[in-house]
């Protein structure tokens, strides 16, 4: 028997910032939209700027979903975080 | 066992601190009271009419303009000329918080438009963000504010354009990853931003008019200050409610209670002008729009940079005292160090000033307190452009970045630059 693959899939989040105030703001709203959608996912905060180049991002904060950047240089609403995540 | 150590060492140095406080010694109590008067000058003088407006303005700057149209110049394919221009200024724009300043740094090197712009950004950064050039421009006098924006600008062109001249053989390995930019948001026409930033910029200047009061054209405005900065306030109630849906009948009560307040007390307008910007805040906090992303952006700066600037205050108070009177730190020496205008005082004002770290918007105070205690305006103008642009921390993150070699020329370059300027604006009469 087969499940639904999808299900249980973990999304991987991942928050690019240096630690400044927007950067932990981002990571607040992420975690919260996830948790309100009830998702599966791990949150993962980097803040060793070499490695934003990996993403091509520069402007901080960023969020990055399953590898693709969805938001850089800004801290959208929860609920438009809900759809950028889902 | 270790934590009760530790505990009985704290305990026993606030005891000994305490016990062997100077108080009573004169210089002490002089250096405490000068704190606490340069402290209330600050909450009395600028704090209401200048620094409060101007929160709003950076927090504008933050959320209106499209910083996708400025990071389309620092890309890998833009035109170089254009990415110079930009990067020199988009300080303003990019950095409004100092933490980002690095990040961006090393993405224009990286992966953007190389090591001339990344330089011009990186040192124009800090020096030219709204904040710190206003609060320049109120508290240092408007040569200082403008040889400082001015100088930022030129300084950011030509050491950028020296290092990628200095190091043009020299091929950094790019990192080929597509950049991603900021998505584009900002439907509203240019001419309604740049109408809405006049508008602010118009309050904030005529709110704080200054200059000669007896004669000429400057005290012929500042006999209508307050009915010019009443209509520009209209103005802006009015492009509040067209063009950014704010209700308007929280837009009059705003603007009754601050009629209200400007008829009762016509010698204080700082009330009115108190009430106008809590007022402000009751019409945009909370919304989803793009007027509540200004009150958020405002709001991250004000409880950033308010905490920061007074204790700053205090500490320069503390140290060098008000104007025309000493703190803990003896004028004289300040004097023998960096008074006048000779090139050793330059340099050494540009020297000390590259490695010391300014909190944001506290080197206004410090170098207040400096000029106070006779350092001359060459000095102080070296000071400035050396000091928010560069600091020991900061050479350490950047050598990580571009190597060990790129960082001291580039510290090289920024002290010399800064000595001959601040050296050639101490020539200037005045």
């Amino acid at each position: 028997m087969n499940f639904p693959q999808q299900q249980h899939i973990m999304k991987n989040l991942q928050i690019l910032g240096t630690g400044c105030a927007k950067c932990n703001q981002l990571a607040a709203a992420a975690k919260q939209a996830a948790d309100e959608s009830g998702i599966e996912y791990q949150l993962e905060k980097i803040a060793d700027f070499m490695r934003f180049a990996d993403f091509g991002v520069m402007i901080t904060p960023a969020l990055v979903v399953d590898g693709k950047v969805k938001v850089t240089g800004k801290v959208p609403s929860v609920e438009e975080l809900k759809k950028l995540i889902s | 066992m270790k934590t009760e150590i530790k505990k009985l060492a704290l305990l026993g140095s606030v005891f000994a601190g305490v016990y062997f406080l100077p108080v009573g010694v004169p210089r002490f109590d002089g250096a405490v009271f000068e704190a606490l008067e340069l402290t209330k000058w600050y909450a009395r003088e600028h704090v209401i009419l200048c620094l409060l407006p101007a929160f709003w303005i950076a927090g504008a700057i933050a959320a209106f303009l499209s910083k996708a149209a400025v990071m389309k110049y620092l890309g890998p394919d833009a035109p170089k000329v254009a990415s110079y221009g930009v990067a020199s200024v988009s300080g303003t724009i990019l950095a409004v918080c100092s933490c980002t300043v690095l990040p961006l740094f090393s993405g224009i090197y990286r992966m953007g438009a190389g090591l001339g712009p990344a330089t011009a950004f990186l040192y124009s950064g800090p020096a030219i963000n709204a904040l710190a050039i206003i609060l320049t421009a109120k508290i240092l006098g408007w040569e200082i504010g403008l040889a400082r924006a001015v100088g930022a600008v030129t300084f950011a062109l030509v050491v950028g354009a020296l290092m990628a001249w200095i190091f043009r053989n020299d091929h950094a390995e790019k990192n080929r990853n597509a950049v991603v930019l900021p998505a584009e948001d900002n439907a509203r026409p240019l001419w309604q931003t740049a109408t809405f930033f006049a508008v602010l910029a118009g309050i904030l200047v005529f709110a704080n008019w200054g200059g000669d009061k007896d004669s000429g054209f400057f005290a012929a405005v500042h006999a209508v200050k307050w009915p010019i900065t009443a209509g520009l306030a209209l103005i802006l109630a009015v492009l509040l409610h067209i063009w950014y849906r704010l209700p308007a009948w929280r837009i009059a009560a705003v603007a009754a209670a601050t009629t209200a307040l400007a008829l009762v007390f016509p010698d204080h307008p700082q009330a009115a002008v108190l009430v106008a910007t809590l007022g402000l805040a009751w019409l945009t906090a909370g919304r989803d729009d793009a007027a509540g992303q200004w009150f958020a952006e405002s709001w991250s700066n004000a409880k950033q940079i308010m905490p920061l600037l007074l204790g700053g205050v205090f500490v320069a108070g503390f140290m060098l005292g008000r104007p025309g009177h000493e703190g803990i730190i003896p004028s004289a020496w300040i004097e023998s160090l960096v008074g006048g205008n000779s090139p050793g005082a330059n340099f050494f004002a540009a020297f000390s000033g590259a490695f010391m770290y300014f909190a944001t918007l506290t080197e206004v105070p410090i170098i207040q307190g400096l000029l106070g205690s006779g350092m001359g305006k060459g000095p102080a103008l070296a000071l400035l452009l050396a000091g928010p642009a560069l600091s020991l921390p900061s050479m350490l993150v950047i050598s990580s970045i571009i190597g060990p070699r790129k960082t001291a020329v580039y510290v090289t370059l920024v002290v010399i630059l800064a000595t001959l300027t601040g050296w050639l604006f101490g020539l200037t009469p005045g």
